[in-house]
């Protein structure tokens, strides 16, 4: 599928590939994306559904023995993928940053707040003075809402709580200024009052700069609350994409369903969750035919054989199943 | 009436902390309970909710007696069990058992799963090597393994497997009570599900009572009949699941559920941040320990400790204004549209076929 022009992003048949002793495996097998500018486009999976790869592969941060097999990821008219090394340097930071999980081991404990955020300014800008460096970094921590931020550009990360130590990411990626925020699960290991905040500054700082952020979570909560765009992932490749309003009123692909279900709600009581059945298959072990056959209630023989395309079901909601929506299909 | 299970008076823990190296003085204590009282009755399913750092896993680890508690009573089944020790001890450690948030730090990696779950029974001496052995067969195919898995390793199974047999192990002695610390917070959205309808499950076929420990809301509504809110070691509000959920009381609890990004886009931006950090425990503000980032603070929150009071049955909330907050205006309806819903139905009609 072709990408739209204002798009900043747009991902064309990605497929990342590990060598292992059995053969290649994909971790990511097929993926069109696109992100708009100035947008959010959520990507949601459970573990194992290669959201985090998928994002390192855009970062071109994936390490032997897994490699980009094929496909194209153009950032602003280049192709990542083809880009070399020295200028993918560049790339990274001033026109690409990624947040992770877990601020405490992404940050450096022998150094100090202020020393990390420097560094990559430094990176881009040689020239700098260090008076000046430390002048950006306090305007970056004061950007993320830290209070006193003079005084913790000398602190260590284990002087933080988690809520600061996320901000202190945040305000390291967004120091050069990129186009492109990757957000992979950057609340989940937060408790969910500090989530909060830190979804309120994303979008403040969304709305200020611009950029456009990639969130990948796990969370349906956090999807609704931030996407604009929705893709849900499953064993590598994209089963539903869909504006989130559409994703969420207008579910179309078993998967997505069955995510809904699993998820206890606070506006209802049931008297059991709608799990989904059995466990995400390895990549080493993908079923034939649709990847999520083994596990959906709705699946046929054909499922078995034939793997479905993702196609565009009704005008921008696309999903990967040969029987969406199921209503067409349930006897 | 019957007495209830479990009946925790009082109960605090409190580390202290030492500086210097041979002459190690204390200059500070780190209040991480300090003085939380509850009962569980059988059957009932008790949630202990509250932020990281707020003391609720050290309850839990209070109760089974993991760690001493430097104040307070425990009473189990009616008997005082905070001072026993040796056998007596250990027979009641067979009455409660734990199952713990980690299911990959938590089972013996050189243990087959055969020997994980038949271990807490070799401990107690219940059974022999062939009626143990037809005992873990039955708790495998309880918790929705197979024969099959007995002779594996843990490395060989997911996280929800894994979560299975940590709860096949607890079961093993038939405790009547079992402390569930975050079981699904490790665990996939899909998986969650799946444990969560296990233990309720389990629950209703044998009568077990549950503490609780969670952080997250939404799956607390599901499972907890009634739920405690923790804060900075102490509890702040108890109250029968649906009127935490309806009319929460404390502005901590009301922050706690505001702060809960809906799976619904139609409601964006209706989240609510709750200001600040949370206090160190080593010094936790006086007054009311929540009035640092209460909305509604006044000047008697920062002088005057606010006891747990009773506002309705079964409903305490510890804050000098309870009666006189705003209303809460919070609105959890809406959720799923008709067709989702429709979808969901049709989802779950093929599945149960």
């Amino acid at each position: 599928m072709s990408a739209t022009n204002d798009g900043l992003l747009s991902i064309e048949g990605l497929r990342t590939v590990f060598r292992t002793h059995g053969g290649e495996i994909a971790a990511v097998d097929g993926v069109d994306l696109s992100v708009p500018r100035g947008r959010t486009l959520g990507i949601v999976g459970e573990s194992g559904c290669g959201k985090s790869v998928l994002s390192l592969s855009v970062m071109r941060l994936i390490a032997h023995p897994g490699r980009v097999a094929a496909g194209r990821v153009m950032l602003d008219g280049r192709d990542l993928v083809q880009l070399p090394a020295g200028e993918m340097r560049d790339v990274r930071g001033s026109q690409v940053a990624m947040i992770f999980q877990e601020p405490m081991t992404s940050l450096n404990p022998v150094h100090t707040v202020g020393f990390q955020i420097t560094e990559a300014m430094r990176a881009h800008d040689a020239r700098a003075s260090a008076a000046e460096l430390r002048e950006r970094a306090i305007e970056a921590l004061n950007r993320v809402r830290i209070p006193a931020p003079e005084r913790r550009f000398d602190e260590y990360p284990h002087q933080l709580s988690g809520g600061m130590r996320q901000r202190v990411m945040i305000a390291m990626a967004l120091a050069c200024r990129p186009k492109l925020l990757i957000a992979d699960e950057p609340t989940t290991a937060l408790d969910v009052t500090v989530q909060a905040q830190i979804l309120d500054l994303l979008r403040d700082l969304q709305q200020e700069t611009g950029m456009s952020i990639i969130l990948i979570t796990h969370d349906l909560g956090v999807v609704a609350e931030m996407a604009d765009e929705v893709a849900v992932m499953y064993a590598g490749r994209v089963v539903e994409r869909a504006p989130a309003g559409a994703l969420f009123n207008d579910p179309m692909h078993p998967y997505t369903l069955g995510l809904l279900g699993s998820v206890p709600r606070l506006d209802e009581e049931r008297e059991s969750l709608l799990a989904i059945d059995g466990s995400v298959p390895p990549p080493f072990a993908l079923p034939r035919g649709c990847r999520f056959h083994p596990r959906c209630p709705f699946a046929t023989a054909e499922c078995r054989t034939e793997q479905p395309p993702l196609r565009e079901i009704v005008s921008g909601h696309s999903a990967a199943c040969l029987r969406a929506p199921v209503e067409a299909f349930a006897a | 009436m019957t007495a209830p299970l479990l009946e925790v008076n009082g109960l605090a823990k409190h580390y202290p902390v030492r500086k210097g190296l041979i002459l190690a003085k204390q200059v500070g204590t780190v209040r991480a309970v300090d003085g939380v009282s509850f009962t569980l009755n059988r059957g009932e399913t008790l949630a202990l909710v509250g932020e990281s750092g707020c003391g609720k896993s050290t309850t839990a680890r209070l109760v089974l007696r993991l760690i001493e508690p430097s104040a307070g009573t425990l009473r189990f089944g009616g008997d005082d069990i905070t001072g026993i020790g040796g056998s007596a001890l250990r027979a009641m450690r067979r009455r409660m058992q734990i199952v713990f948030q980690d299911p990959y730090a938590s089972l013996n990696p050189r243990l087959t799963v055969a020997d994980t779950i038949a271990e807490p029974m070799q401990v107690h001496g219940i059974g022999d090597a062939v009626s143990r052995r037809t005992r873990v067969e039955e708790l495998l195919s309880l918790v929705g393994l197979r024969p099959f898995h007995a002779q594996r390793y843990p490395h060989e199974f997911s996280g929800g497997q894994r979560q299975r047999i940590g709860i096949a192990r607890a079961l093993s002695v038939q405790p009547e009570l079992v402390v569930c610390d975050e079981p699904v917070s490790a665990l996939d959205v899909s998986i969650q599900a799946q444990v969560v309808n296990l233990l309720k499950d389990l629950q209703r076929r044998f009568g077990l009572a549950y503490l609780f420990i969670a952080h997250d809301l939404a799956v607390v509504k599901h499972v907890a009949d009634r739920v405690a809110v923790m804060y900075l070691g102490q509890i702040v509000e108890t109250a029968p699941k649906r009127d935490l959920f309806a009319a929460p009381r404390h502005p901590y609890t009301r922050a706690l559920l505001a702060a809960i990004p809906h799976p619904d886009p139609a409601r964006r931006g209706q989240v609510k941040p709750l200001g600040g950090d949370l206090p160190s425990p080593l010094n936790p503000p006086a007054g009311c320990r929540f009035h640092t980032r209460c909305p509604f603070a006044q000047e008697r929150c920062r002088q005057e400790v606010p006891t747990l009071r009773r506002l309705a049955p079964g409903h305490e909330a510890a804050c000098h204004f309870a009666e006189t907050l705003p209303a809460a205006g919070l609105d959890f309806a809406g959720g799923l549209s008709e067709i989702a819903a429709r979808r969901l139905a049709l989802y779950a009609k093929a599945r149960a076929a």
